[in-house]
């Protein structure tokens, strides 16, 4: 990670998400760097999966602004776009990796179809090389090749959720949404999932915001760490600062709560 | 002659712990503690256990974040203030110039030892093939069979994960070094090759600060002994 003559990636400032009277995301502000992964963790409830949902285009939030550096260097406000635009975006610079696998998926196409689609709505057509990256991608993610045809239901729990990151990442996006990546899965499984994450992270130089309320994922995934109390980013740091020497009664308090094998 | 910045300055450093699950309870650990360290030497710590010596080390290292004065970090020709600097700005820093040993190693179930070690010579640009020998040097040195280096050191004994660490530490021949009881748990043997490699990493010219509970081992690696309490003074 270089620090010199580089712009964020995204830039957030203000974003704020309303349900009627009640508060979903408050006032949330943070630059994203290229190559960054940032931590977002708090308890149920406290505005996590609000702030990832209005930062990928899925919710629409009630104020603020969401800046996000293209490929080319020009600068667009995400939530002003066209709905065309952002999908566009959402198609070739972003991806979304769905704590439940099937969120994710096409359930009713085969694995390799699951990772090839994305590429054919880039316009790629040549069905050998189609084939030939879903293979590729589906060893990289430690699946058997010879389970490219298997549909995703044949597969066991971590097994599909590596298939969505494979999915997500054969375009090669520049920036990763992430929402409780090892949630539904068993401890054993959640240790070779992160494993895998962190390898294609910073193989690949993704930048990513991975939102869990595990902080174990955080020390071993992310760089940075924002954390959420009923909407509002209570407290922010490098993720060894923010785990080690909390300064936020509600962050010492959800550090020291984490049970220690 | 320019008179060059030390490698480390710490200036009038306070660091107070305020414990909100324990009734706001505050403790002061560091009050007004200056400190410098040049290149080429090693500075020993040698206050009695419970007096902040691991704290001022991970304050330096911009784990913990202080609440007075300032620590100035030489990084090549510009001088970084670790307190109150954005996460990127540290991270970049420990990148390329600050070095941490500690007695306890975080191991990452399924990554070899190997790669542990790898890992910031792999960040600092080397390719693969440097880097995992360099790697293998070092635990060659630090006495680890090598059936073990591809294994996760989950399995390792105390004292294996130990000198795994510090290999980690030493390999990537950072300019300034923070060492935290790096021999701590370490049979005589293990003891004098880390020692060998600390004298040696003082000797191209590096800046250490640390911490050694045994006598013989801050006699061997260090230039000069120092106090939090004269320090403060």
């Amino acid at each position: 990670m270089s620090t010199d003559g580089e712009r964020p990636l995204l830039r957030v400032r203000g974003l704020t998400r309303w349900y009627g009277p009640h508060v979903g995301c408050l006032d949330v502000g943070f630059d994203l760097w290229p190559g960054e992964v940032l931590g977002v963790v708090g308890e149920s409830g406290s505005g996590k999966t609000t702030l990832l949902g209005c930062l990928s285009g899925r919710l629409v939030p009630t104020a603020g602004t969401v800046e996000f550096t293209t490929r080319e260097g020009s600068s667009v406000d995400v939530l002003r776009m066209s709905e065309a635009d952002r999908r566009r975006l959402a198609r070739t610079d972003w991806g979304v990796v769905h704590q439940n696998p099937r969120d994710g998926l096409r359930m009713g196409v085969t694995a390799g179809a699951n990772v090839g689609e994305r590429l054919m709505a880039l316009g790629v057509r040549h069905y050998g090389a189609i084939r030939e990256a879903a293979l590729d991608w589906l060893g990289q993610v430690e699946i058997d090749g010879d389970r490219v045809d298997d549909m995703p239901e044949t597969f066991s729990g971590g097994m599909q959720q590596r298939l969505q990151i494979a999915r997500n990442l054969v375009t090669r996006p520049r920036l990763v949404f992430m929402d409780e990546p090892t949630g539904g899965l068993d401890v054993s499984v959640q240790a070779r999932l992160l494993d895998l994450l962190r390898t294609l992270v910073a193989d690949l130089g993704l930048s990513a915001i991975v939102v869990t309320h595990d902080l174990a994922v955080t020390r071993l995934l992310a760089h940075r760490l924002l954390v959420m109390r009923r909407g509002q980013v209570v407290e922010s740091g490098l993720t060894d600062q923010v785990l080690d020497d909390p300064q936020h009664p509600y962050t010492q308090l959800l550090v020291s709560s984490v049970l220690q094998p | 002659m320019t008179a060059i910045a030390p490698a480390i300055a710490v200036e009038d450093l306070g660091k107070t712990f305020t414990l909100h699950t324990q009734g706001g309870l505050q403790l002061s650990v560091l009050r007004g503690v200056r400190l410098a360290v040049e290149p080429g030497e090693c500075v020993a710590l040698a206050d009695p256990s419970g007096s902040g010596k691991s704290t001022l080390l991970r304050c330096i290292y911009g784990n913990y974040r202080p609440q007075a004065g300032r620590i100035l970090v030489r990084d090549g020709e510009r001088t970084v203030d670790v307190v109150g600097a954005e996460p990127r700005a540290i991270l970049e820093l420990r990148r390329r110039t600050l070095g941490y040993v500690s007695q306890f190693l975080r191991v990452i179930p399924r990554v070899p030892a190997l790669d542990v070690v790898a890992e910031p010579l792999r960040a600092l640009g080397a390719s693969r093939a440097e880097a995992m020998a360099q790697a293998a040097t070092m635990l060659e040195r630090l006495r680890i069979p090598e059936r073990l280096w591809r294994l996760s050191p989950v399995t390792f004994s105390g004292g294996e994960q130990q000198r795994v660490n510090v290999a980690r530490g030493l390999a990537a021949g950072h300019p300034i070094l923070l060492l935290d009881e790096p021999t701590a748990s370490l049979d005589a043997d293990s003891r004098a090759r880390v020692v060998e490699l600390i004298v040696e990493a003082r000797h191209r010219g590096a800046a250490l600060l640390g911490t050694f509970h045994d006598a013989e081992v801050r006699d061997a690696v260090s230039t000069r002994v120092a106090t939090l309490h004269e320090a403060a003074a």
